[in-house]
């Protein structure tokens, strides 16, 4: 399947439009933009885009340090509404697991830590067990939070609200939705990378010590040039991994194969570009003045994210250790 | 590096560091298939066993003349040339089988992967037809005569001259690290045809099919570290070739060798070298039973970053099907790949408690004592990894 070259340049002048390195919080514009595009609800199959367009879109937002909610609406929230025939809701969402208890009539009560973008949210879709509930934010007690990225990570406590509508959850829902997640976080770190790196060889472009720039420097192009590894197999493997369950779909061994070594392998290239992007912008990148930080940042925040490398290294492990010696080639090629 | 266009601020631009991801077509299956049961097959009748770096060490002629036997040398090759008129893709599921299996293939690797596209991009008619066929069953084997003493990787750097005699030419001058020269029958030799001009280093070079059994050409063992005869010098004393052997245009040797080094240096042989041990740890670890937790994420690890390899490398064998030359991320493939075959050696050592033992017929302590002592080949072998990330550099707009 082609890269969707149209989509790219689309969603890099959005993101390239509204860019404010010192702006926090929704960025408004940016989602506005996006939801008049269909962006926001891409793989919504009135809109019709696969997994591998929304992996296009997602790169072009990491890589941009973006502050729209689109993995969350569209691949989270928005998914898991639709799969238990719900309506999606009107707005940014994002879907969790979370155990809720009952109160009087329908009501529940439900505290949700660290939801991603929680006081930007009109509402959560909640995996509880084998039901899904759709909450109305509105309802919830919000208590502030943030990464190290300085995006919005919320407590949200709900008490005793009734949810705006209920379902049946899919078999699988749970493992579906960690992958998701999962891939989703692949392919921003796999843009944040690029960012960081972009951002880098433009400094170096610039920047002069001793009389010349230092990208004229061979320590400086070996270090940049391992960080283009780096950013290359991030980009390989996270694309690799929106292919797999594009075309396996997310029950399939393959994709929990490939969503978790994409993962693993995007959390490892974060951790070597943000050291190589930082090394290379110096002291100025260390400072809240330089907008490298917001894809360094990111890249920190998001290794640790929907998984990090050990845990999703420890999945690999296990299915690898289970194949043994003669199946652990059929399984990195996905051919039994 | 021109900036985004209309944007608020600018993000550079980069160039496609790995080309567009491809899908090996659901027919190729089959094929796989079929490889892995005639590998088992001969596994179990003991024809070979599963050695680490078998394209420099694994040279068995019967089994590269099995191999074409079943249409699985000389996969690209038009059937006239006696090929089987394959697609890179194909030939790409073949030989990642053979390396993942620890197979040998030195004895055909260099004729199959690099001379044969050589000879149909810059060969004569007659060439062809003297060479193909034989490579496409098995039966010639080549060899690489580009570095010599003190080139390395500045392959510009080049002594070895050709002197214009009647009906040919007289080559005199030293080559190195020849893999398989006192077996194969022939090489390209890079060699000077007109002396060095500073200004222009890479012109007046020029390449030659050099027969290895001509009167002159002497092939002296250099022996590797675990002793075995791999590497060669060879030796021209005013070596006769007819102007029949002159390989492709006089003058264009340097970009005829760039262009046989994009087939080098993006193969599935860039991160399979050690997959034999790899899948030997695993073996070990699972038949030890309980695997502590940090073992089990370094396995993870290695496991992940091969599959991202595959990638890849499938990635720039999709473009190089398609008639693109990725250069630049062929070169970063082997940068990434060779470094990532160490971690295996150093993941070995640790996580099993044996130490390698090169006398061992096979099994783990084998693999992991051929490995070591392969391992400082990986990271040279088809340019060392710094020259390549210069190149990497190059393509990113940094020099």
């Amino acid at each position: 399947m082609a890269r969707n070259a149209e989509l790219a340049e689309l969603a890099e002048s959005i993101f390239a439009a509204s860019y404010d390195k010192g702006a926090t919080g929704l960025d408004t514009a940016a989602w506005k933009a996006c939801a008049e595009s269909g962006l926001t609800t891409l793989t919504d199959p009135e809109v019709g885009g696969t997994l591998e367009d929304s992996a296009v879109l997602l790169e072009a937002a990491g890589a941009w340090a973006a502050r729209v909610p689109l993995a969350e609406t569209d691949l989270l929230g928005g998914w898991l509404a639709r799969a238990a025939d719900l309506a999606a809701p009107d707005g940014p969402s994002v879907a969790v697991t979370g155990s809720a208890a009952a109160g009087a009539g329908d009501t529940v009560s439900v505290e949700l830590a660290r939801v991603p973008w929680g006081r930007a949210l009109v509402a959560v879709v909640l995996l509880d067990g084998d039901r899904v509930l759709v909450l109305d934010t509105a309802d919830a007690a919000v208590t502030e939070g943030a990464n190290i990225a300085e995006e919005p990570r919320d407590t949200l406590t709900f008490t005793g609200v009734t949810p705006v509508a209920s379902g049946a959850a899919p078999a699988g829902a749970a493992e579906e939705l960690a992958l998701r997640a999962a891939l989703a976080r692949s392919l921003l770190l796999a843009g944040a990378a690029r960012g960081a790196l972009a951002r880098s060889i433009g400094y170096a472009g610039e920047r002069q010590q001793f009389g010349r720039p230092i990208a004229r420097f061979q320590a400086v192009q070996q270090m940049l040039a391992e960080a283009g590894s780096e950013v290359a197999a991030a980009a390989a493997s996270s694309a690799a991994a929106a292919r797999t369950a594009r075309t396996a779909g997310f029950a399939d061994p393959a994709t929990v194969f490939a969503v978790a070594a994409a993962k693993s392998r995007c959390g490892e290239a974060a951790t070597a570009v943000a050291r190589i992007a930082h090394q290379v912008h110096g002291a100025i990148g260390f400072t809240r003045e330089h907008d490298l930080r917001l894809v360094s940042t990111r890249l920190w925040a998001w290794r640790d994210e929907d998984g990090n490398e050990a845990y999703w290294n420890d999945r690999v492990g296990e299915l690898a250790l289970r194949a043994g010696a003669d199946g652990l080639w059929p399984l990195v090629t996905g051919r039994p | 590096m021109a900036p985004v266009a209309g944007a608020s601020t600018t993000l550079t631009r980069l160039p496609e560091l790995v080309p567009e991801p491809v899908d090996l077509p659901e027919s190729l299956a089959g094929l796989r298939a079929e490889v892995r049961a005639f590998l088992a097959a001969e596994r179990a009748a003991g024809a070979w066993t599963p050695r680490a770096d078998v394209w420099l060490s694994g040279w068995d002629e019967g089994f590269s003349k099995r191999l074409g036997e079943r249409g699985w040398l000389g996969m690209t090759i038009p059937p006239e040339y006696g090929g089987h008129g394959r697609g890179a893709l194909e030939r790409y599921v073949v030989t990642e089988e053979l390396l993942a299996a620890g197979a040998p293939v030195a004895a055909h690797w260099i004729a199959d992967r690099q001379i044969g596209p050589s000879l149909l991009r810059h060969g004569t008619e007659e060439q062809r037809q003297a060479f193909l066929p034989g490579i496409a069953r098995g039966e010639i084997y080549f060899g690489i005569g580009m570095s010599e003493p003190d080139s390395g990787s500045d392959l510009a750097s080049v002594r070895t001259r050709a002197t214009r005699v009647d009906g040919g030419w007289e080559l005199s001058g030293t080559k190195v690290w020849t893999s398989g020269a006192h077996h194969a029958h022939a090489f390209f030799a890079l060699v000077r045809t007109e002396p060095r001009d500073d200004a222009h280093r890479h012109a007046g070079l020029s390449q030659f099919l050099v027969e290895l059994d001509r009167p002159g050409v002497e092939i002296r063992p250099i022996p590797l570290l675990t002793g075995a005869h791999h590497f060669n010098e060879v030796v021209f004393d005013k070596v006769f070739i007819p102007d029949s052997r002159v390989f492709g245009e006089l003058g264009n040797g340097w970009a005829q060798v760039t262009g046989e080094l994009a087939f080098e240096r993006s193969g599935p042989e860039r991160f399979l070298s050690t997959y034999p041990l790899l899948a030997a740890l695993v073996g070990e670890l699972t038949a030890a039973g309980a695997v502590d937790p940090g073992t089990r994420r370094r396995i993870g690890s290695l496991v992940s970053r091969v599959w991202t390899l595959r990638a890849m490398s499938l990635a720039v064998a999709g473009a190089l099907e398609s008639g693109a030359a990725p250069e630049l991320a062929a070169a970063l493939v082997k940068d990434l790949g060779t470094r990532y075959e160490n971690e295996i050696v150093d993941a070995a050592r640790l996580l099993v408690d044996t130490p390698p033992d090169p006398g061992a017929e096979s099994g783990f302590a084998r693999l992991l004592a051929d490995a070591v002592l392969h391992a400082p080949g990986f990271t040279l072998r088809g340019g060392t990894n710094e020259v390549l990330r210069g190149i990497v550099a190059r393509g990113m707009g940094l020099r």
